[in-house]
C-alpha cells in the first residue's frame, strides 16, 4: 500500500519527522518498504502562461513565446510542439534550479534572448505523460510556486502490509492505527449523505449468499464524464501508484485508497434489467475490462443482469458494462463480498486486482454506505449528476459483531508480564473494541474493520503490539539438567563428513532439482517431475546426487580446476511401487590428479582404485566392516569400471568410473570417478565386541595362483575365508601380474594368509592340510593353477 | 726422565695433528698401546732401583692419564665433528611444503547450520530432520495457513501434484514431532527449503533452521530471551536487537527479529538499505490453531517457534555479498570455508 504523507497527515498529524512516522508505524508491525520523495528537488519553477507564441526568425522548430507568471512577461525561446498561447505549463525562472542541479540563466537560442525555460514533466522529475510541455489545468493560479501548488514536498510511504492486515489497505486503516499509537484523535473528513434527487434505483437480487452479504446500490444520471479529474486527485492517485483514467473511474480508485472500500460503476444503458449477485455458469464467458475474455468455472461469482455477467464480483468488472466516453448515468456499486468466499478466485484466474486484494482480505462490512455515500458526493462536485437513493440488500449472512474473551492470566502468561487491567482496558478501547472488563479479564466486541481479531490470541498480540515489543520484558530459560540419548550405533553426519574433509573433498551443495534430460543420461528410473519448475532444466527432482556433483564438477573444470573432488549430502527422490521414497544419500566424484601438484608428488591420474579406495576409508571409519564390493552394471558408470556396495544381498551404493558416453555428452574431457552411498545405512553401526587376544604366535603362509581375468580377486579370498574355517585371521591380495610369463587370459595373484589359534601354537601339518584344501578348491572351484 | 717429558710432548703433538679417528688411534696405539712407547716405559720400571721406582712410576702414569685424557678430548672433537658433518648433509629445505594431500573443506552452508544446531542442543533441543518433499497437510493446514489463505502467497510454491509440495519451510517437521512426541518439546529442523523464486536476492532452493519449544509455561520474554542469546553467540559479540511486529499464521504473537547491521554497526549502509537494522529471523508463540492440528491442549501448554535463513546468516557473518555463490559450488569459493 502505498500512501503520500501528506495525505495521512491531512487524517492524523502527530508531531513526529517523516523517519520518525515511518518507524513508528513499522514497529507497529506495519513494515514499511520505502519512503521516497514525491518529487527530486528543484526551486524557482512557478506556473506560467503562455499568452503569445510567435515564430523564431532563425529557426523552424523554435518558437518565441510570452510567459505571464506573477504579474511579469518575460520572453521565453521553447521548442516544445505544444507550445500555444493560452497554455499554462511549468515555467523555470531565471535562478531557478532543476533537478540535476541544472541552473537556468538568461540565454540567447539562435539570436533571439530568453529569460527562463518552461518546464515539460520530465525536466522536473516527474512522469511524462506527453511529449513536451508539461499541461496544467486551465485554473492552475497563474505565478504560483509551482511546487507548493502540486505538494510536491511530500513523501510516498509505501507499507508492506501482512495479509492479517486489510484493514490498514486505506488511508482510514493507517490513519486509524496512527492514531492509537500516538493515543490523539483521527481527523476524519466530513462525510455526509447525499440526498436523492431522483426515484431512480436498479433492482438488485442477491443469490449467492453467502458470497456476497452486503450489496448496495446508487443510481447517478446525467454525469459529465468528460470532465478532467481535479488535480489534487490525480496526484493522491499518482502518489499511491494509480493512473488517472476518467473521472467515475477516478472517484471510485480514489474512495477506495481513502476508504478501503473497492467499488465499481456500471454504465446504466447497458444493464438489461436488475443486478444479480450470482454464481456463474460453467463455461459462461466474460470479457474483462483489460480486454481478456475469460471462460468463467461454476465457483465464480459475478455481478450480472438479467440476461448476462457483467463483472468478475470483487475483482474486475466487464468491458460491456463499464463506464465509456458515452455513459452519461452510472450505477455505483459499493458491496461486501466475503473474504473465505472469495479468497483464490482471482488467483484461479490469473489475476491479482486493488479489489480482489482488499476483499480476500476483509473490508469494513459496514462501510458500504459511507463509501456510496463519499464516492457520490465527490463525483457530484466533480462532474455533476443527480443522485437516486442509496439502495442497499442484505443477505442473511451479514457478519454480527464478534464477541471475544481475554483471560488476564493467560495474558499474563504469554507476555510475561502483569499490566495493569485499567490500561490493557484503555489500549484495547484505543483499538475501537468495545471493552467490558469481567472478573477474569475482557469481554471485547471486534470492530467491523478487524478479520484479524477473532480468538483470544488475536487480542493478546493487539495488547503486546501496541504496548510496544521492546517494552515487553526478557526472561533467560533455566533448562532442567538431564541426559539425552547419543546411541553409539548411529554416527552422526559429521563424523563422515569431516572423513571426506580431510581425505580432501570440498562439501558441495547441489539442487534437489535436475535437469530430466541430464537425469535420463545417468538413470532409467521415472524421477518425480516439479509442476512449476523455475526453469525447464530444474525440473526433475534427483533420484541420484551424482548429476548434481558432475555438474558442478564441471563447472569448476570450465574455470581451470583440472583436479576436483567434490562431495555432498542430501535427500534423493525414488518412486517404488508407487511409493515416494525419500532417501538420505552422500555422494562424491573425483577427477585430474591423484595428488595435487607438488615438489614430492609425481602427476599419476586417479583410477578406479583411488575412489575405491577412499570408499573403503570412509566405511572403515564409520565401523562397516560388513560391507562387500560386486561387479555392477548401471546406466551411470563404466562397465567394467563399477562396484556395488553390497550389504548382504542389498545394495546399498556403488562406486566407479563415470559411463565415458556420459562424460562425452556432457562435454567432459578426462576420466571421471565417483561413488554414492545410503547415508542411513553408512551411519548405522555394530557397538564393537572384544574378542581375546591369542598369546601364540601366527603363521603366514603365502599362495600365488593363476586365474582366468574374469574371475575375481574376491572370489578367491571369498573361498579361502570358507575353506580355511576360523583359524584364518587375515587373508589379502599383496600383488597382481599379467603379461610376460602368464598366459594371455589369465592372471596371477598372490595371496598372502595369517593363521592363529587361541589356545595353542599351529603345527605344520595342520598349516599344510588346510592349504591343501585350499589349493584344491581354488583349482576345482576357480580353474586355478599353483604358480610356482 | 727427560726422555718421558719428549714423549709426552711428541704424544700431545701427534693427537693435535690427527684430524681422523683411525690417526688418533694409531697416536693411542703407539704410546699407550701394548707395545706403546709410554706403556713400555711402564714395563721397563723394573730396571730401575728399587727406591725410585715410586717416584717414577708416578710420573710416567701422570703422563698417561694426561696424553689419555688428550686423546678421550680429541676422539670427542672429532666424533663430534663427524656428526655435524653428517647432519649438514642431511639438511632440508624445510619451507617446501609437506607430503600431505591437501583438505578439503565444508560448505559454509553446512557449517553455519552446524553451528546453529549447537547453540540449541546446549539447551537440550534435539536436531530433527525431515521430508522434503511434503504434503500440503503438514506444510500449510497443519499450520494454519488453509487453502486460498492470502499468506499462502507468502510463500512461492513448487507443486509435484495439486496436494504434494516442495516443503517452503521446516515448519512441517515441527509438526510431525508433535505428531509424535508429547511435551516437553524441544527441537530444532535444519534443511532444504524450497520457493518458486529467483533473483538477485532469491534462490529457489535455500536452507532454514527451525526451532520449537513446548512446555507448560512458555511466554514471549521466554521467546525474546532465547533469540537475543542466540544471536550474540552467532555473531560472537553483544549487539542490539529488536523485536518488530509482524505475521506469520503460526505464531501469535509474532515478531521478526532484527540485528543492528554488522556491517555498519547500525549507522546504515547498503546492506541494511540505509536502516542500520537488518532483519534476521522470525519468530512468536505458537498459534492455537497449530497447537490443535497436532493434538496438543493450548490451555495447558505453550510453546514458541523461531525460525532462521541459513544463507542469509552465513552471508552477515563470513561477508559473502552473492547470494547465489552457495549454489555455485566454485571452489575458489568453497577453498575460503576451511
Amino acid at each position: 500500500m502505498k500512501v503520500s504523507e501528506s495525505w495521512l497527515r491531512e487524517w492524523v498529524n502527530p508531531a513526529l519527522s517523516t523517519e520518525e512516522l515511518v518507524a513508528q508505524i513499522t514497529m507497529a508491525g506495519l513494515e514499511v518498504d520505502a519512503v521516497e520523495p514525491v518529487a527530486e528537488a528543484f526551486d524557482g519553477v512557478v506556473i506560467g502562461e503562455i499568452v503569445a507564441v510567435e515564430a523564431h526568425p532563425d529557426a523552424e522548430k523554435l518558437r518565441v513565446c510570452r510567459v505571464r507568471a506573477d504579474g511579469d512577461e518575460q520572453q521565453v525561446v521553447c521548442g516544445a510542439p505544444n507550445a500555444r498561447t493560452g497554455l499554462k505549463a511549468p515555467f523555470a525562472r531565471v535562478g531557478a534550479s532543476l533537478p540535476g542541479g541544472m541552473k537556468i540563466k538568461k540565454a540567447k537560442l539562435r539570436g533571439v534572448e530568453s529569460f527562463g525555460m518552461l518546464c515539460g514533466a520530465s525536466e522536473l522529475g516527474l512522469e511524462d505523460e506527453l511529449d513536451g510541455l508539461m499541461e496544467l489545468p486551465d485554473d492552475a493560479p497563474t505565478g504560483e510556486d509551482f511546487r507548493v501548488w502540486l505538494a510536491l514536498d511530500d513523501s510516498v510511504i509505501d507499507v508492506d502490509l501482512t495479509p492479517n492486515r486489510g484493514d490498514c489497505l486505506s488511508v482510514l486503516g493507517l490513519a486509524r492505527e496512527l492514531a492509537v499509537l500516538n493515543d490523539m484523535p483521527m481527523k476524519m473528513p466530513a462525510m455526509e449523505a447525499v440526498g436523492a434527487e431522483t426515484d431512480t434505483v436498479v433492482p438488485v437480487r442477491i443469490e449467492a449468499e453467502q458470497d456476497c452479504p452486503v450489496y448496495v446500490g446508487r443510481v447517478v444520471e446525467g454525469v459529465d464524464i468528460s470532465c478532467t479529474t481535479p488535480v489534487w486527485m490525480q496526484e493522491k492517485l499518482r502518489r499511491s501508484g494509480i493512473r488517472s483514467i476518467d473521472v467515475v473511474v477516478d472517484v471510485t480508485n480514489y474512495v477506495m485508497l481513502e476508504l478501503g472500500q473497492p467499488m465499481h460503476a456500471f454504465d446504466k444503458a447497458t444493464l438489461q434489467g436488475g443486478i444479480v449477485v450470482r454464481k456463474a455458469r460453467d463455461g459462461e464467458k466474460l470479457q474483462l475490462l483489460d480486454g481478456q475474455e475469460l471462460v468463467l468455472k461454476a465457483d465464480a461469482l459475478v455481478i450480472a443482469d438479467q440476461s448476462r455477467a457483467l463483472a468478475l464480483a470483487g475483482i474486475m468488472g466487464g468491458e460491456d458494462a463499464g463506464v465509456s466516453e458515452t455513459t452519461r448515468d452510472i450505477v455505483l456499486e459499493s458491496a461486501f463480498f466475503a473474504p473465505r468466499e472469495l479468497a483464490g478466485r482471482a488467483r484461479s484466474y490469473g489475476l491479482h486486482t486493488d479489489s480482489s486484494h482488499r476483499f480476500e482480505r476483509g473490508v469494513d462490512w459496514q462501510g458500504q454506505e459511507r463509501a456510496i455515500e463519499r464516492a457520490t458526493s465527490l463525483l457530484l462536485a466533480i462532474a455533476g449528476g443527480k443522485p437516486g437513493p442509496v439502495h442497499k440488500v442484505e443477505s442473511k449472512t451479514v457478519p454480527q459483531i464478534q464477541a471475544v474473551t481475554l483471560n488476564e492470566a493467560k495474558l499474563q502468561q504469554v507476555l510475561g508480564i502483569a499490566l495493569p487491567k485499567a490500561d490493557v482496558t484503555t489500549l484495547l478501547g484505543r483499538l475501537g473494541l468495545t471493552v467490558t472488563e469481567t472478573g477474569s479479564g475482557w469481554q471485547c466486541g471486534i470492530p467491523s474493520s478487524r478479520f484479524d481479531l477473532a480468538i483470544e490470541a488475536d487480542l493478546v498480540e493487539e495488547v503486546a503490539r501496541i504496548y510496544g515489543y521492546d517494552r515487553l520484558p526478557t526472561r533467560t530459560l533455566s533448562v532442567p539438567m538431564g541426559f539425552r540419548e547419543h546411541p553409539e550405533s548411529r554416527l552422526s553426519v559429521r563424523h563422515a563428513r569431516d572423513h571426506l574433509v580431510s581425505a580432501g573433498y570440498h562439501e558441495a551443495i547441489t539442487y534437489s532439482f535436475i535437469d530430466p534430460a541430464v537425469h535420463r543420461l545417468f538413470s532409467d528410473l521415472e524421477p518425480v517431475m516439479v509442476q512449476n519448475p523455475i526453469a525447464s532444466d530444474m525440473a526433475a527432482m534427483r533420484t541420484s546426487l551424482l548429476p548434481g556433483l558432475v555438474q558442478a564438477m564441471q563447472y569448476n573444470r570450465n574455470r581451470q580446476q583440472a583436479r576436483v573432488r567434490l562431495f555432498e549430502t542430501g535427500l534423493r527422490f525414488v518412486r517404488q511401487n508407487g511409493e515416494l521414497r525419500q532417501q538420505p544419500g552422500i555422494a562424491a566424484v573425483i577427477c585430474g590428479n591423484r595428488e595435487q601438484e607438488l615438489w614430492a608428488n609425481d602427476q599419476q591420474p586417479v583410477d578406479f582404485y583411488d575412489i575405491k579406495g577412499d570408499v573403503e576409508n570412509l566405511l572403515a571409519v564409520c565401523g562397516q566392516s560388513r560391507l562387500t564390493f560386486a561387479p555392477l552394471r548401471d546406466k551411470a558408470l563404466h562397465p567394467g569400471q563399477s562396484a556395488a556396495i553390497m550389504d548382504g544381498d542389498e545394495i546399498v551404493g556403488m562406486v566407479g568410473a563415470i559411463h565415458p558416453q556420459i562424460a562425452k555428452k556432457l562435454s567432459i574431457t578426462g576420466p571421471v570417478f565417483a561413488f554414492e552411498l545410503s547415508l542411513s545405512r553408512l551411519l548405522s553401526k555394530n557397538v564393537p565386541e572384544f574378542k581375546a587376544l591369542s598369546k601364540f604366535p601366527n603363521v603366514r603362509r603365502d599362495l600365488s595362483i593363476v586365474l582366468d581375468t574374469t574371475i575375481t580377486a574376491d572370489a578367491a579370498t571369498q573361498l579361502i575365508k570358507a575353506k580355511a574355517g576360523p583359524l584364518l585371521q587375515h587373508c589379502s591380495v599383496f600383488d597382481v601380474y599379467q603379461g610376460q610369463g602368464i598366459e594371455a587370459g589369465k592372471k596371477s595373484i598372490a595371496i598372502g594368509m595369517v593363521f592363529q589359534h587361541a589356545e595353542r601354537s599351529l603345527n605344520d601339518e595342520e598349516i599344510q592340510g588346510l592349504i591343501d584344501g585350499i589349493v584344491d578348491a581354488l583349482q576345482t572351484k576357480l580353474g586355478a593353477s599353483l604358480r610356482i | 726422565m727427560e726422555n718421558l717429558e719428549t714423549l709426552k710432548h711428541e704424544a700431545l703433538a701427534a693427537i693435535e695433528a690427527a684430524e681422523q679417528p683411525a690417526a688418533l688411534e694409531e697416536v693411542r696405539v703407539s704410546y699407550l698401546g701394548k707395545k706403546g712407547r709410554i706403556t713400555g716405559l711402564l714395563k721397563n720400571l723394573g730396571t730401575l732401583p728399587a727406591e725410585e721406582r715410586p717416584a717414577a712410576g708416578a710420573l710416567i702414569n701422570e703422563v698417561k692419564q694426561q696424553v689419555q685424557a688428550r686423546l678421550n678430548e680429541a676422539r670427542a672433537v672429532l666424533e663430534q665433528a663427524a656428526i655435524d658433518r653428517k647432519l649438514a648433509e642431511e639438511t632440508v629445505d624445510v619451507t617446501l611444503p609437506g607430503r600431505q594431500r591437501a583438505a578439503g573443506g565444508m560448505h559454509p552452508v553446512s557449517k553455519t547450520i552446524e553451528r546453529i544446531s549447537d547453540f540449541f542442543a546446549d539447551l537440550g533441543f534435539d536436531v530433527v530432520e525431515g521430508p522434503e518433499i511434503e504434503d500440503d497437510y503438514h506444510n500449510f493446514e497443519a499450520l494454519n495457513i488453509p487453502a486460498h489463505h492470502p499468506a499462502r502467497a507468502m510463500h512461492d510454491t513448487f507443486y509435484i501434484d495439486p496436494h504434494t509440495v516442495l516443503r517452503t519451510h521446516t515448519s512441517p517437521v515441527q509438526v510431525r514431532t508433535m505428531e509424535q512426541q508429547k511435551p516437553p518439546i524441544r527441537v530444532v529442523c535444519p534443511g532444504r527449503v524450497y520457493r518458486c523464486d529467483s533473483d538477485l536476492t532469491h534462490t529457489p532452493m535455500f536452507h532454514q533452521v527451525e526451532g520449537l519449544m513446548v512446555d507448560d509455561d512458555i511466554s514471549f520474554a521466554d521467546l525474546k530471551g532465547l533469540v537475543q542469546s542466540f544471536l550474540t553467540m552467532f555473531f560472537e559479540k553483544e549487539l542490539a536487537v529488536r523485536f518488530r511486529p509482524s505475521y506469520f499464521p503460526f505464531t501469535e504473537p509474532s515478531a521478526e527479529v532484527d540485528i543492528a547491521c554488522v556491517i555498519c554497526e547500525g549507522e546504515g549502509c547498503r546492506v541494511c538499505s540505509h536502516t542500520g537494522w537488518l532483519e534476521v529471523m522470525g519468530c512468536g508463540i505458537v498459534h492455537p490453531e497449530v497447537f490443535r492440528h497436532s493434538g496438543i491442549d493450548s490451555e495447558k501448554y505453550s510453546g514458541l517457534a523461531f525460525g532462521m535463513g541459513v544463507e542469509r546468516l552465513a552471508m552477515l557473518r563470513y561477508g559473502v555479498n552473492d547470494l547465489r555463490l552457495f549454489f555455485d559450488n566454485d571452489l575458489r569459493f568453497l577453498e575460503q570455508f576451511k
